[in-house]
């Protein structure tokens, strides 16, 4: 491993560097009251859906599991409030098609303290107890990949982790709900931290933080334990910082070969956002009810960031924020995740699920300067290429894509690295929608390798 | 002197040209004899009368396959569906064989909510394909189930078997479709199947939603209601998932009396494979304009 201050103000290569409109990061924290009806889908993580354990017109305490993990690769899900189970039904998603859904009736009077978990004394756990304390809690990745934790916490036989990497760069425009989470939950963060090093064994732990966020970075410092294991790493901002392999290069210097993981250096990386809600939920043996998301956008007129429950329609986060969804000035594109790999939604009925990291409201007036506008043909510039962290060549692969060479992207042209971060289409001058076509094409392979 | 031995040269040039000739002519004749792969010839001929479109609907890998299978006697010539009868008739003659007879099928799409009845929840713009949009978020209709009218499958279509009607939804015209399967693995979401056209009754949804909010996102939405259920020969339909499924291994007891009574015209029935009829108390659908987005 090479000395970190040496390489201290490299980052990665290539990347973007798009506006930055992070206008939420100094607001603190609030909360969202229930919506009067909460959707928790069966799987909102990758992975095998959860099984539900309720029946529908069974009374449910906030913090209760509802659903239990089918398998390893399944995470169990708790009731995000008080209510009744009032249906389990295919529900709207975010991805498009509807998915098994727990709906429950919140009571109106119905309180935000968590009524259900022991808390546990988690420094006697071993190593496999706190994995399967993990998995108990339903944590998935928080940083948008909805991976479940304990999974990537575990390690296959025969790996070791020396570093544990904290992510805590938020590199996506508007999305500042990790920035709060370091600044407000620091002490949370250093918990977690302390049980996710116990769990991989790995012997320090280093937390990345983009350098337009000094002030997390400073927080960050004094919350530091004495024991002088934990690291506070400032990286220069830079898009996408926040994928894994981007913040170890910048950290460190070295590149994670094409399709290894970073474990293959003896490394693991998770997001500030996870680590923090586990250092929460793991002492008081809760599950994830909540989540803290960034609301922005121009079409958003109290934007914040809110704790919101697993489960609550995008509806409802939109009039609490007061995003007008009717009339003039209304949202006309609202964008789950952050702007660049955010997915547009097509239904308000969506609910907020442990993988949101954020809701962004765009008006018809804030998107009329590209409204209609044409995509031209490759005028083979090179910028893309320039832009590719993953050093792949999108003008190619977007070519072949158009031809639906779909297995030729896949063997000769790496197609597997792109993790559809969207630079090349962000910087594009013909306006090519680049991302999009790889995003169909790894699709297809991935039914084709099923098929 | 010079002139005689060049002269030599020039004979010795001519001798080793020649025995190079010999040398390798006797290659070729021993490759000839000991090499040789003896072909049937009606291969040959039998490709020849076939289509050469290489579609892919008989199940192999493309027209010459087809031949030798054929030749080999393993499949009968009426396999090829994109072939004229008669045509097969000229194979079968070839061959001294009988043409055999294997039923048609043609592409059936599971949906029938064209724009004029199915709500439309989110405008999306991009990449005018059905794929494309179905990774936004499923493409913005409100049944998440229903067809996205962006012509994947006219598209793909080697037959010319499909083009979009003014709803936008694609019509296949059974006569040129040759049951290829191209447009089945095109379609996104999955709404094409290859039926035989002897099963007449057909359920032209997919809509799993429960009947309120199915009907309510396409007037012609399959609402799970059980009235053709009632109305086929007992065991024929069944209720799924709040959609009505058809056991087509009872297809002889089909008979149109069931989809008489469908309130949204969701069960269609094909006299002929071209023309779908809906029940007499099924809803009239007059409006010919695209609904308006929900919400909007």
């Amino acid at each position: 491993m090479k000395l970190l201050s040496y390489f201290r103000g490299e980052a990665f290569q290539r990347g973007v560097h798009p506006p930055g409109f992070k206008h939420t990061a100094d607001m603190p924290i609030r909360r969202l009251p229930f919506a009067p009806r909460l959707v928790v889908p069966l799987s909102q993580h990758i992975g095998r859906p959860s099984r539900p354990i309720v029946r529908v017109g069974e009374e449910v305490v906030r913090g209760q599991p509802i659903a239990e993990a089918d398998g390893w690769l399944s995470v169990p899900q708790h009731a995000p409030a008080t209510g009744v189970v009032e249906a389990i039904e295919l529900r709207p998603s975010a991805r498009g098609p509807w998915t098994e859904s727990i709906v429950i009736r919140v009571y109106e009077a119905s309180t935000q303290e968590v009524l259900w978990g022991a808390p546990q004394d988690m420094d006697a756990f071993p190593p496999q107890e706190i994995l399967l304390a993990v998995q108990r809690t339903g944590m998935v990745g928080q940083g948008g990949a909805a991976f479940p934790s304990h999974a990537k916490l575990a390690l296959p036989a025969g790996a070791s982790v020396e570093t544990l990497v904290i992510n805590g760069c938020e590199c996506e425009p508007y999305l500042t709900c990790d920035h709060r989470l370091m600044v407000e939950h620091s002490s949370d963060l250093m918990v977690g931290i302390r049980h996710a090093m116990r769990a991989t064994g790995a012997k320090r732990a280093i937390i990345g933080v983009e350098d337009n966020k000094p002030e997390a970075a400073e927080v960050l410092r004094r919350a530091l334990p004495p024991t002088g294991d934990i690291f506070v790493e400032k990286v220069p901002t830079k898009y996408p910082q926040g994928s894994e392999k981007m913040l170890i290069t910048a950290l460190f210097g070295v590149e994670i070969p094409s399709g290894k993981l970073p474990l293959a250096l003896g490394m693991v990386v998770h997001n500030v956002g996870t680590l923090a809600a586990l250092g929460r939920l793991l002492p008081s043996g809760q599950g994830l009810v909540e989540r803290v998301i960034t609301v922005a956008g121009p079409g958003v007129k109290r934007p914040g960031n809110y704790r919101v429950p697993i489960g609550t329609p995008l509806s409802f986060v939109l009039a609490q924020a007061g995003a007008q969804v009717s009339g003039a000035g209304q949202a006309r594109q609202v964008i789950l995740g952050g702007p660049m790999m955010g997915q547009s939604v097509a239904s308000l009925d969506v609910p907020v699920t442990k993988g949101v990291s954020g809701v962004l409201v765009f008006r018809g007036e804030d998107m009329a300067a590209n409204e209609g506008r044409k995509t031209y043909p490759c005028i083979k510039c090179g910028e893309c290429v320039e832009s590719c962290p993953m050093g792949l060549n999108p003008s190619m692969l977007g070519m072949l894509a158009a031809r639906r060479e779909y297995d030729l992207m896949g063997e000769k042209y790496h197609l597997g690295d792109c993790f559809e971060c969207g630079s090349c289409t962000w910087i594009c001058p013909s306006n090519i929608p680049l991302v999009q076509q790889f995003r169909i094409a790894k699709q297809i392979l991935r039914e084709k390798a099923v098929a | 002197m010079g002139s005689i031995g060049s002269m030599t040269e020039l004979a010795y040039a001519g001798i080793f040209m020649a025995l190079l000739g010999v040398v390798l002519a006797g290659v070729i004749a021993f490759a000839n004899r000991r090499l040789y792969v003896y072909e049937d010839p009606r291969i040959e001929q039998v490709e020849d009368l076939l289509p050469k479109s290489n579609c892919g609907a008989c199940g192999m890998a493309g027209c010459r396959n087809f031949a030798e299978k054929v030749v080999a006697g393993e499949i009968v010539p009426a396999q090829c569906t994109v072939n004229a009868p008669a045509q097969n008739g000229v194979i079968a003659d070839l061959l001294g064989v009988e043409a055999g007879s294997v039923e048609k099928r043609v592409a059936r799409l599971a949906c029938a909510g064209g724009k004029h009845v199915a709500f439309m929840r989110a405008r999306y713009a991009g990449l005018s394909t059905c794929r494309a949009a179905a990774v936004v978020s499923g493409g913005g209709k409100d049944c998440a189930w229903g067809c996205l009218g962006l012509a994947d499958c006219a598209t793909v279509c080697d037959s010319d078997a499909i083009h979009m009607d003014v709803h936008g939804l694609p019509v296949v015209d059974a006569d040129k479709c040759t049951a290829c399967n191209d447009c089945v693995e095109v379609c996104p979401k999955g709404l094409f199947t290859l039926e035989p056209v002897s099963r007449k009754l057909w359920v032209a949804c997919k809509n799993l939603a429960d009947g309120d909010t199915a009907e309510a996102s396409c007037e012609v939405a399959c609402t799970a209601c059980g009235k053709c259920v009632v109305d086929a020969a007992p065991g024929l339909m069944k209720l799924e998932n709040n959609l009505v499924v058809i056991d087509y291994e009872q297809n002889t007891r089909a008979a149109k009396q069931a989809i008489e009574r469908c309130p949204t015209g969701a069960i269609v029935w094909f006299d002929n494979p071209n023309t779908p009829i809906k029940g007499v108390e099924s809803k009239k659908i007059l409006r010919q304009n695209p609904l308006p987005l929900i919400g909007a």
